[in-house]
């Protein structure tokens, strides 16, 4: 005994007391679905690659968003960013301008000529992609990542499908869709130009040992309008279609353009006409507007631009003078029904814009396949009825939009993949999402969005410019830096500085944190606090 | 100038941590090399308050004075759950003290660090004396305000949670009015803590006219760091009084400390602010401003509030004894905080 008077026992730590014994309930880090990824119909991991672009390491970012969406200045251009419309800071101010970083993620990476990574390995399997729109080439670009070889089959003299022939060049500007689809052939894609599939079984037997099918929904849908010898009726595939030729052989639309239905194409159509230089151009469609598929901004934009709309209204016959319109009402089921009451519309030119069809002729005498409502029968892996071919983006669903497609082409190689190796394709488990009331918003900066720069009216009536520009790097990376980073945890330190037991422990940059269980007594205080929502308490088993 | 969040998108100095901010601009608890001054193993209950302000403050405390530190300890809950003989959760040179002498302790390690210096021995060791509101406001207060008077060097810390915790929930003159406490019952006509009684220390701190007096809450971390490294920059007497929620004594949910300290500075319950010799110098602005019944409601020792017939005249007396804070300290909020 030297120790001093009245001392008995040598000083000790705390940490011999270990407090979590206390403990009924325990925190456990999680990661939620965020509601944006959920929304995205290509299964973007948009607040992945947000967390990269927060940081400024943009070729991170596009990298991580690549994975799983090979187009991404496409897409920053013509998707209709569903995203966005679930986005919780939507809640707070104002929804993430997601679209417009992923716009400027992509142009980034053609400035600065961002490659694919090559596969690792080569499987030796041969797979024949049909059509080059956004379904074909993302299935392309996929297999070709997962080591296949990919040959596609192009019947136009030109790729990119409905992106090049539906949408108009100021929507999509041609040499950054050029510059993604080169990318994709960069991988060691073969892409056959003129090469039109006219009978499946035939192409078949040169050697593929599976097939993706995305040849889209090119055929005009028709209406019966009696129609004089002088009045001119088009539709609205040639007339985008034509756009694309040479410049002698645009098509002759007159002074007076009518464009009959309320889609996208339609407004599509109607801004293209006005920019060949039609003094009039009107849509007529037989419901109100707020009925017309077609999205809000597109329409807002074609009236800006002296677009003229004639609600409730079916054409009934084209004459002489002019189009005979009849004037509808709407009934109490929300209906339009004819009314009795006709006027007549002058009109140089009608284009049709009612729809598209499949041009399923190349399937003949496939067995197995099946077709259902005008489309492909696809199951939940994207095969058809025929084992071995797969299907999808526009002739494969009824909800046909770029993006839908791009999501159709993944899947696909994803199964067409596993089908090759002979297993079963199992997605993977889906998180449970991260909800507003999943969060703190206390913890986030007030910051109102950053909005593009739009193209002057007068340009936008004249020419082909795009309408809507992009962002900066200083305000991509303000835009980036809104994200609230929902259900994933972004480094905020909060967990490891509010514990009152330091019982979190912090693992350094990229590496996240990890729970004491020895000392955690299990007050909740880290998941209350957490801004995003990435911890969750459960109940101890006692 | 006191801490006011900057623009700094996605969270700002909000959180805290924030990977977008250069290393030297985040805070010392982001830090994995922090001191971790009141260690894992205490016994301090589920969601303590005053153990995550102990360690907030201490830490910054240690940072701004080169690790050279020695705290001297009043008796309470602060003392209680982290020293119990022969273990203690204290990773510095720590001194318990009695209830009521803290200050003088210090004082007197003060001076023998100055004594030690005028001799050639020893380096530049700082002082900082901490207790919670009942040995501060009513049972040390007498040594503190000679602390004060005299100006000596040392930082004073007040860890507030409105009353003796550590002994059953009794009455300090920290309570706040109308609140239950095992001494002050929901009974009788005025039920619950009386109304003008009890007193605000950092008020009498001021009026000493030493050269910092701040207050701080548990909710405002870059706030509380920014306030504790400033007075670690002065010579002299300095008070740093912090609104540390008890889930015990406060009837709160053990998760919701924090919370509870935002509500107090957002409805004006509690003023966050600064002053220098007497003179306040900034405040925290309120950034969502809430009536008081969002602070009072969760808290059981409020219940008696919000029976069936609610306390309204009650609430109101609180809710004006709030707007007086946020006018005579200048509290409303801003435009862009």
């Amino acid at each position: 005994m030297d120790k001093p008077f009245a001392i008995t026992l040598n000083p000790g730590s705390s940490l011999a007391n270990h407090t979590g014994s206390w403990r009924t309930s325990r925190p456990v880090y999680i990661d939620r679905l965020p509601p944006c990824n959920n929304a995205c119909p290509a299964g973007e991991n948009i607040q992945g690659w947000l967390f990269h672009a927060e940081s400024g390491n943009y070729e991170k970012a596009w990298r991580s968003l690549v994975v799983n969406n090979p187009l991404p200045a496409t897409m920053g251009r013509v998707c209709y960013h569903p995203c966005e419309g679930a986005c919780n800071r939507g809640l707070m101010d104002a929804t993430v301008g997601i679209n417009s970083v992923e716009r400027f993620l992509g142009d980034e990476a053609i400035k600065h000529g961002w490659k694919f990574d090559a596969p690792a390995t080569k499987s030796g399997k041969r797979v024949l992609v049909v059509g080059s729109g956004p379904a074909g080439l993302a299935a392309a670009y996929h297999l070709a990542c997962l080591g296949h070889h990919v040959v596609i089959r192009e019947a136009a003299a030109i790729a990119g499908g409905m992106m090049r022939f539906g949408i108009p060049k100021y929507r999509l500007p041609r040499d950054v869709l050029e510059a993604e689809i080169a990318r994709i052939v960069d991988l060691g894609v073969e892409l056959h130009l003129n090469s039109r599939v006219d009978k499946l079984p035939e192409a078949l037997k040169e050697g593929f040992d599976a097939v993706f099918l995305g040849v889209g929904a090119h055929i005009a849908k028709r209406a019966y309008i009696p129609a004089g010898d002088a009045s001119k009726i088009m539709d609205a595939v040639s007339v985008l279609h034509d756009m694309e030729g040479e410049p002698d052989a645009m098509p002759l639309l007159g002074r007076r353009v009518v464009v009959y239905g309320g889609g996208n194409t339609a407004i599509d159509v109607a801004r293209t006409a006005k920019r060949l230089g039609a003094e009039e151009s009107i849509i007529v469609y037989r419901r109100t507007r707020e009925k017309m598929p077609a999205h809000d901004f597109e329409v807002e934009e074609a009236l800006q631009e002296g677009v003229m709309m004639k609600w409730l209204s079916t054409i009934k016959e084209s004459g002489e003078d002019g189009l005979m319109v009849e004037k509808m009402a709407l009934d109490e089921n929300g209906f339009p029904q004819p009314t009795g009451e006709y006027e007549t519309i002058a009109a140089d030119s009608l284009v049709l814009a009612l729809g598209q069809d499949v041009d399923l002729s190349l399937l003949e005498n496939v067995p197995g396949l099946a077709i259902e409502g005008g489309n492909v029968k696809v199951d939940s892996t994207m095969m058809t009825g025929h084992p071995g071919i797969f299907a999808g983006g526009d002739m494969a669903g009824n909800d046909r939009t770029v993006t839908v497609a791009i999501g159709h082409g993944k899947k696909a190689a994803r199964a067409i993949d596993a089908w090759l190796k002979g297993v079963a394709f199992v997605p993977p488990p889906k998180a449970e999402i991260a909800t507003f009331e999943r969060l703190n918003t206390w913890y986030y900066s007030d910051a109102p969005k950053t909005l593009r720069p739009v193209l002057d009216i007068i340009r936008r009536q004249s020419t082909f410019e795009e309408v809507l520009g992009g962002l900066d790097e200083n305000n991509a990376l303000f835009e980036a830096r809104r994200c609230l980073s929902c259900g994933n945890c972004f480094e905020c330190d909060n967990c490891y500085g509010v514990c009152p037991d330091n019982a979190v422990i912090k693992l350094g940059p990229g590496k996240r944190f990890e729970f004491n269980y020895d000392y955690c007594k299990g007050c909740g205080m880290c998941a209350t606090e957490c801004p995003c929502g990435a911890i969750k308490i459960v109940a101890e088993e006692i | 100038m006191s801490l006011q969040p900057v623009k700094f998108y996605q969270t700002g100095t909000f959180t805290v941590g924030n990977r977008l901010l250069a290393p030297e601009e985040r805070s010392v608890q982001a830090n994995m090399q922090r001191t971790n001054s009141l260690n894992s193993g205490h016994r301090a209950c589920q969601g303590c308050g005053e153990a995550l302000g102990a360690r907030y403050a201490i830490d910054a405390a240690m940072n701004a004075s080169n690790r050279q530190l020695i705290a001297a300890n009043a008796t309470g809950c602060l003392e209680v759950f982290s020293t119990p003989y022969p273990e203690t959760s204290w990773q510095i040179p720590w001194i318990h003290s009695l209830f009521g002498n803290t200050a003088a302790v210090a004082t007197g390690i003060a001076a023998a660090i100055k004594i030690k210096k005028q001799k050639g021995q020893g380096g530049d060791v700082r002082v900082v004396a901490q207790g919670g509101d009942g040995g501060t406001t009513d049972i040390g207060f007498g040594c503190l305000s000679g602390m004060f008077e005299r100006n000596d060097d040392v930082l004073y810390i007040c860890y507030d949670n409105g009353g003796y915790m550590n002994t059953g929930v009794q009455r300090s003159s920290a309570t706040p009015p109308a609140a239950r406490t095992a001494t002050t019952m929901p009974l009788g006509p005025e039920p619950g803590n009386q109304f003008g009684q009890g007193k605000f220390l950092p008020a009498i701190a001021m009026a000493h006219e030493i050269p910092y007096v701040a207050t701080a809450t548990v909710a405002d971390l870059r706030d509380l760091e920014y306030k504790v490294t400033h007075a670690m920059s002065i010579r002299g007497a300095r008070y740093i009084h912090i609104l540390v929620p008890c889930p015990l004594g406060w009837g709160t949910a053990s998760h919701d400390t924090i919370r509870m300290a935002r509500l107090a500075k957002e409805t004006g319950i509690f003023p966050v602010f600064e002053a220098e010799y007497g003179v306040v110098k900034s405040a925290l602005a309120i950034r969502r401003p809430l009536p008081v019944e969002e602070y009072l409601r969760p808290q059981k020792r409020y219940a008696h509030l919000f029976g069936k017939s609610p306390a309204v005249e009650t609430i109101a007396r609180i809710q004006a004894l709030a707007d007086k804070n946020i006018r005579k300290y200048g509290l409303q909020a801003r435009k862009g905080a």
